[in-house]
């Protein structure tokens, strides 16, 4: 896709090595090796917000790490603004990296207890020279005013915030450095309803008052829906299907996807008969062979134990990978 | 009526001051009905079902009121006494299935140990109870199962696991507390299957807490929505979702996603809960209301503004009959 932000082509991430000559000597059992992200492709224009959602360890995390440069990929190109990632020089890298932040899902654990928000505010972009030193009280208060925090709290640590206060912390520290990407990962799955919807709230304004581009993980399907131009669904690391959110709301193709839909509780949904899909999800370490979802697939057919199906456009802008689509 | 509960006061005795978790609740669960006690952190719900099942240590303390389980004061029961009932007659399910489960023994030990605290059968009768159990939550080969551990099994079938113990006995009521929260969708799906494929078949009654409003929609019959120690709102779930009358109640289903447009702002609560500490006169919920004036400073009495539906606020939204 062209004019794209960031683009994964082909991106894989695996954990574990591979076992080396001398433990292979000693007739080492290998080391197991996880596919946590396998040959991904995904493009994010620039101001776009593109979901990312998956039961937990479908490899969502790890590809919102790729997208932030947390991880290098173990296979294929990510490219920035075009122009392939790994073939940046320092301040060319140091420029991509400050170009992309991330939100976790924690904000107590990825605080510093030990620094004061101004602190964990004003750091970063000191450090990289955005600001001078005369200008950072009134840089940290404006970015402290902009997540909706007071900035007279900013001599204050992290643990004397609750829950949503200490998400806008994250939230003002990701912006500090002034990116142009957001990877949020899970950022409100650990708040309350009426927490959450004042954190969604804040990022929807932001991302208007900022342009911003971003990958909004989750395994919230309303969330998703609510906040996300784009949908991208995964399972054990690979994407099964991408299309704009009205479409994949509406009209889901891939078998999981209609699935996971169909599971979704739902306030207009009452005396539910629940529990379509059958299984669990399949250990990373195994993945079935062929697609993997064909073992809960209720319309698995021979083939799919053998070939992985592709990705595909199956309508304009609407990508899904399942030989169902071949059939017709 | 399988539960009843009447005006309950916990209170827990901290350095700070009283904290009145619950702060006077009444709620009743009829034979196999499903109550959703909805709340956000802090409000009370986790602390009403421990009272419930005489779980809770010190500093708490159940300072007041009635508990009545089919028909029988369970306040000032004597701890054998309550021994019989729990996980006998009232079984509870908890959010993470290892605060239940004994992680090194094995599951049959486990479910044996339970089978017989309250049944006089041999060992061979109780294993056959347990293999059971475990079929009926949908585990996969329940006889090779019986000699797992609890960490060879994954999230949501430790949950299934945790759900078969709580029903070893066929109990008359469980408490489930937030039991599907840290599972996936699909999991998540399966095992409120289980549960309400229960209810129905052995009439079992739930009070399933939670603060997925989601949740209570598609499985509760009644919810109560709890806010500060109180219930604000109970009824029908249909009425009270359909039609919530508390500004709180209102909040929260207008925080719901699905509920707006999609990419619009999100009819957001004000605020945040006040600390149990420090909670404001009279109505909890004025210092975050859009319709609070001087009488919320008085604390709102308990109305019937329909059949079955109860209510506390001065400025309710109207219903429609």
């Amino acid at each position: 896709m062209s004019g794209a932000l960031i683009e994964l082509k082909s991106v894989s991430k695996r954990f574990g090595t591979p076992s080396g000559r001398l433990s292979r000597l000693f007739g080492q059992a290998p080391a197991p090796l996880v596919h946590a992200v396998d040959a991904v492709d995904l493009a994010i224009k620039p101001g776009e917000v593109v979901g990312l959602v998956g039961e937990s360890g479908c490899g969502k995390s790890t590809l919102g790490r790729l997208v932030a440069g947390i991880h290098p990929p173990s296979d294929g190109t990510v490219l920035w603004r075009g122009q392939d990632r790994a073939g940046f020089d320092a301040p060319a890298l140091k420029a991509a990296r400050l170009g992309v932040q991330m939100i976790f899902q924690d904000p107590q654990s990825s605080l510093n207890p030990r620094l004061r928000v101004a602190e964990i505010i004003g750091e970063a972009p000191r450090v990289h020279g955005l600001i001078g030193p005369e200008g950072e009280d009134a840089y940290v208060d404006a970015q402290m005013r902009r997540a909706g925090l007071d900035p007279s709290l900013k001599r204050r640590f992290p643990h004397q915030f609750s829950g949503g206060q200490r998400q806008r912390i994250g939230i003002a520290r990701a912006l500090a450095v002034q990116p142009e990407m957001l990877v949020c990962d899970e950022s409100v799955a650990a708040l309350d309803v009426s927490i959450q919807a004042q954190i969604i709230n804040l990022f929807l304004d932001l991302r208007a008052e900022l342009n911003l581009t971003c990958l909004f993980i989750s395994h919230d399907l309303g969330v998703v829906e609510h906040v996300s131009d784009r949908v991208a669904i995964m399972y054990l690391g690979r994407i099964v299907e991408q299309a704009p959110a009205e479409m994949v709301f509406s009209r889901p193709n891939h078998p999981y996807t209609q699935a996971l839909l169909a599971e979704v509780p739902r306030l207009e949904n009452r005396s539910t008969r629940f529990g379509a899909i059958q299984g669990e999800l399949p250990s990373p370490l195994h993945p079935p062979t062929g697609c993997h979802f064909h073992p809960r697939c209720p319309h698995a057919m021979p083939r799919c134990r053998t070939d992985k199906p592709v990705l595909r456009e199956i309508a304009p802008g609407q990508h899904s990978a399942c030989h169902l689509n071949e059939m017709a | 009526m399988t539960l009843e509960i009447t005006d309950l006061h916990t209170h827990f005795a901290t350095r700070a001051g009283t904290l009145r978790a619950v702060d006077g609740v009444s709620l009743s669960v009829d034979r196999g009905e499903v109550l959703g006690l909805v709340g956000e952190s802090g409000s009370g719900k986790s602390v009403t079902g421990f009272s419930v099942i005489g779980l809770v240590d010190p500093p708490g303390r159940i300072v007041s009121g009635s508990i009545r389980f089919q028909g029988r004061e369970l306040i000032g029961l004597k701890e054998p006494e309550l021994r019989q009932l729990r996980g006998n007659r009232i079984a509870m399910i908890f959010q993470d299935p290892m605060m239940t489960l004994n992680p090194v023994l094995s599951i049959e030990t486990q479910m044996v140990e339970t089978v017989r605290a309250h049944a006089p059968v041999s060992h061979a009768t109780a294993r056959e109870r347990a293999r059971d159990a475990l079929g009926q939550v949908g585990i996969p080969s329940p006889e090779e199962r019986l000699a797992a551990y609890p960490h060879q099994f994954s999230g949501g079938m430790r949950q299934r696991v945790a759900i078969a113990i709580a029903l070893l006995h066929n109990p008359d009521l469980i408490i489930a507390d937030e039991p599907t929260t840290a599972l996936d969708v699909t999991i998540q799906a399966q095992i409120l299957a289980v549960v309400q494929r229960l209810a129905r078949d052995r009439g079992t009654s739930l009070l399933w807490i939670t603060h997925d409003l989601s949740v209570v929609a598609g499985l509760a019959d009644r919810v109560a929505v709890m806010y500060a120690g109180r219930i604000v709102e109970a009824g029908d779930v249909d009425d009270v979702l359909d039609h919530p009358m508390h500004p709180y109640t209102k909040g929260l289903i207008g925080s719901v996603p699905s509920r707006n447009r999609r990419g619009a702002r999100l009819a957001q609560i004000p605020g945040m809960t006040p600390s149990p500490l420090d909670r404001p006169q009279g109505c909890a919920f004025r210092t975050r209301c859009a319709s609070s004036d001087a009488a919320c400073a008085q604390e709102p009495p308990l109305t019937e503004p329909q059949r079955g539906r109860g209510l506390r606020c001065f400025h309710p939204a109207e219903a429609v009959a």
